[in-house]
């Protein structure tokens, strides 16, 4: 079976038992939310603070919010050790990873797709005219999130202390694509937007090492 | 049920050793299981039969020695799994999704060529066609197993590795494994099952007994207690 056919009949299968748990969802646009809100009532932030704060603020949210999320992608597939099942399909190994992290982005992205306008609106700033750009830089940010987590996720699933370890873990790793999401979101919050072609190249060039390494080591990530 | 006319796999330990943190689960054990062969492996808790199963899965890394297949020589590791099944100790499938669903997965996942024709005849066998748009969580133990034994089977596999498929089946369940390890010995398939259970092992035709990762006993028709190190120590 070709990677890409085996890669999307997880992602289907990753899919249709987040549409009926939504124990992921749930959880990021909770978290979401609560974030967003909180420090909208705790700061009452000018136009120009927002300006300041946001691009910080919407990073930290979907940062935090994807390593709360990934902590359980490979931790449910332990319930009834569906993970060996996966391993003994005639399949890649690197497919399983890969349905995994199209899964974490696509509910990341959704998140991120509806929390956006709720940002806006909090906090005033308006991201009608940027939001296009906007929308591709969160994505390429989440999609390093969404590899990197997944990658990290299998490898602490066994780990006494994952909840600290996962998050502790991406920090380092994903700093680049956090200051590069930061930085160009902030370009394009300014009153004069911009978005400059070096902080969206790291993002991209993130991207493609995260995915190519993954690639590379899927093999050792599921093992035993 | 499923039956290929694919040729039967063996599986050879050579010097296996598998140690857990510190703990040895096998002991430099050598085995070897010919293609065809329904073999009963037999042993107190700990003694390894779960970890040589699932090293004869090819799910783990033995630390030291071989572990190789016979009957599938030039396969790729692909196709070398394909035609292995396992029954293992937790039921491998998932809560969130119906019995067909679960198997569907599968299916497609082994690239069988009538993916629903597949499951429902897997679903027939299995005795939960009726059952069969139910979430798998809903089930009972004995459902349970007989839904992880349908998907350890769905795809004909050649070499079948049973972890105590006897467990939380009642006696009609019992009966219907009796019969389906009949059907598989029948049909050419080399079955190793590792169980406590009297009445599966007087179906295999060779007995493994195992104790803190070794083999200690091991008898063929025609080679009562053959000692462990000519079995390829």
């Amino acid at each position: 079976m070709s990677l890409r056919a085996a890669a999307r009949v997880v992602l289907e299968k990753e899919l249709r038992v987040e549409l009926r748990t939504r124990e992921l969802t749930q959880t990021i646009l909770f978290f979401v939310l609560v974030v967003a809100g909180m420090f909208s009532f705790a700061f009452e932030p000018t136009a120009a603070e927002s300006r300041r704060i946001l691009p910080g603020l919407i990073w930290l949210a979907f940062f935090f919010a994807g390593t709360l999320m990934l902590q359980l992608t490979f931790v449910r597939e332990q319930a009834n050790d569906t993970l060996a099942a996966l391993r003994l399909a005639p399949i890649d190994p690197f497919a399983i990873v890969l349905g995994k992290i199209l899964a974490n982005f696509a509910f990341l992205a959704v998140t991120e797709v509806i929390f956006v306008p709720v940002f806006s609106l909090f906090y005033n700033v308006g991201v009608g005219a940027v939001l296009g750009r906007l929308l591709l830089v969160l994505f390429l940010g989440t999609f390093g999130l969404a590899v990197v987590g997944t990658v990290f996720a299998a490898m602490t699933a066994q780990a006494r202390m994952r909840e600290l370890m996962l998050p502790l873990l991406l920090l380092p790793v994903l700093a680049p694509v956090l200051i590069a999401g930061v930085e160009a979101t902030a370009a394009l919050l300014q009153p004069d937007p911009s978005l400059p072609r070096e902080w969206l190249a790291l993002l991209g060039g993130s991207d493609v090492i995260f995915l190519t390494a993954t690639w590379l080591l899927s093999g050792f990530l599921i093992e035993e | 049920m499923a039956f290929t006319a694919d040729p039967a796999l063996g599986v050879v330990f050579e010097r296996v050793v598998k140690r857990y943190e510190g703990v040895l689960a096998l002991s430099r054990l050598s085995l070897a299981i010919a293609p065809g062969e329904f073999v009963a492996l037999l042993g107190p808790n700990g003694s390894g039969k779960t970890t040589l199963l699932r090293a004869a899965a090819l799910l783990l890394r033995p630390t030291a020695g071989l572990v190789y297949h016979t009957g599938g020589e030039g396969l790729s590791p692909e196709e070398l799994r394909r035609r292995i099944g396992l029954v293992a100790h937790q039921p491998l499938v998932y809560d969130e999704l119906t019995a067909r669903e679960n198997l569907g997965f599968f299916a497609r996942l082994y690239r069988l060529p009538d993916a629903a024709g597949a499951v429902d005849a897997a679903l027939a066998s299995a005795g939960l066609a009726a059952r069969a748009n139910d979430l798998a969580g809903t089930f009972s133990r004995g459902m349970r197993q007989r839904l992880a034994i349908a998907r350890a089977l769905l795809a004909g596999p050649r070499l079948v590795l049973f972890d105590e498929p006897a467990t939380g089946l009642d006696r009609l369940g019992r009966d219907w494994l009796d019969v389906t390890l009949d059907a598989l010995r029948r049909a050419g398939a080399t079955l190793i099952v590792s169980t406590h259970d009297d009445s599966v092992a007087s179906l295999a035709s060779r007995s493994v007994w195992l104790e803190a990762g070794r083999v200690v006993q091991d008898t063929a028709p025609g080679f009562q207690g053959r000692a462990a190190s000519e079995v390829g120590r």
